[in-house]
């Protein structure tokens, strides 16, 4: 199988997920793109995801669920089986304020694949990871007893 | 004139949480209420179908908790310090503990400590059990220099 192939399945895997997840279809969350143990997602700017009515900026909440989701993307995409992940921890680093009306991106990639933990870290942007609006780490647990096999061909 | 929260009671300034609650988009968006028992406030999060993160569980999205436990937090802070802006988050760390059901969830905020400009507030999220929490944050939030020469 080629490397391509691969990359394309864990693309439709992980396009699979986002779609059958509620919360990220009702921000209108969209895989940008992924490979294995990567991922990169985007909301577009909407009046819906505000948290401050003053200013236009969008809700610290918003940005934590963007990078819980592309983390556990990232995550998702690293794993050889379909495995439930559960969010164990997750630190945000709020950098500076989302420009208001510009689309937020957020790329992540898988730290360390260990027995039945996954740790993975992000960042979210406008124009390029190098200019973050906030950085994220996240442990998750793997929850079936596969995350096994998953780690031990990761090392 | 507007009165300043300074001089509000906890009637008054729990309302004014509840009407900055019905003007912030995103706490519509998740369905946010606000209730007093005293002086503590307690936040609510009416389950809806648009919150699942997980289908096959189901479960609450992990973002929809944290954000959930960083408004409480936010609105803890404007109740508690009488803030007339909301301040901004520096960081917050998460622990989820046990999975969100899709039922209700509560939260409650402390400021641990308040400093000159940047408050520490930890806030625990809980469904049928309060004993029994689903997550826990805690996190540093800035407040605007207008606010800290108040005191």
């Amino acid at each position: 199988m080629t490397a391509e192939s691969d990359t394309e399945r864990t693309r439709q895997t992980i396009f699979r997920i986002m779609q059958e997840t509620a919360f990220a279809r009702a921000l209108d969350m969209t895989l940008v793109s992924a490979a294995a143990g990567v991922a990169v997602l985007k909301i577009p700017y909407q009046e819906k995801l505000v948290g401050n009515p003053d200013t236009g900026i969008v809700h610290g909440g918003v940005i934590t669920s963007l990078l819980d989701h592309t983390l556990g993307c990232a995550v998702f995409s690293a794993l050889e089986t379909l495995e439930l992940i559960a969010t164990l921890d997750l630190r945000i680093d709020y950098m500076r304020a989302a420009e208001p009306g510009r689309d937020i991106f957020a790329h992540a990639a898988v730290t360390k694949i260990a027995t039945s933990i996954a740790f993975a870290s992000g960042t979210a942007y406008h124009d390029e990871p190098g200019d973050p609006i906030a950085t994220s780490t996240a442990a998750f647990m793997i929850v079936t007893d596969n995350g096994r096999k998953a780690g031990a061909s990761r090392g | 004139m507007v009165e300043p929260a300074a001089t509000k009671g906890p009637a008054a300034r729990t309302a004014d949480v509840a009407t900055l609650l019905e003007r912030i988009p995103f706490a519509r968006f998740l369905g946010m209420e606000v209730e007093r028992k005293g002086n503590e406030l307690t936040f609510i999060l009416r389950y809806a179908p648009h919150l699942i993160g997980n289908p096959i569980l189901p479960a609450l999205h992990g973002g929809v908790i944290g954000a959930f436990l960083e408004q409480s937090a936010l609105l803890e802070l404007v109740w508690d310090l009488r803030l007339e802006r909301l301040p901004k988050p520096i960081d917050v760390s998460i622990d989820y503990l046990r999975p969100g059901h899709p039922v209700d969830t509560y939260a409650r905020a402390v400021i641990t400590k308040r400093g000159r400009r940047v408050a520490n507030v930890r806030a625990e999220a809980w469904q049928d059990q309060r004993a029994k929490p689903i997550a826990a944050l805690h996190g540093h939030f800035m407040m605007s220099p207008a606010e800290a020469q108040k005191e």
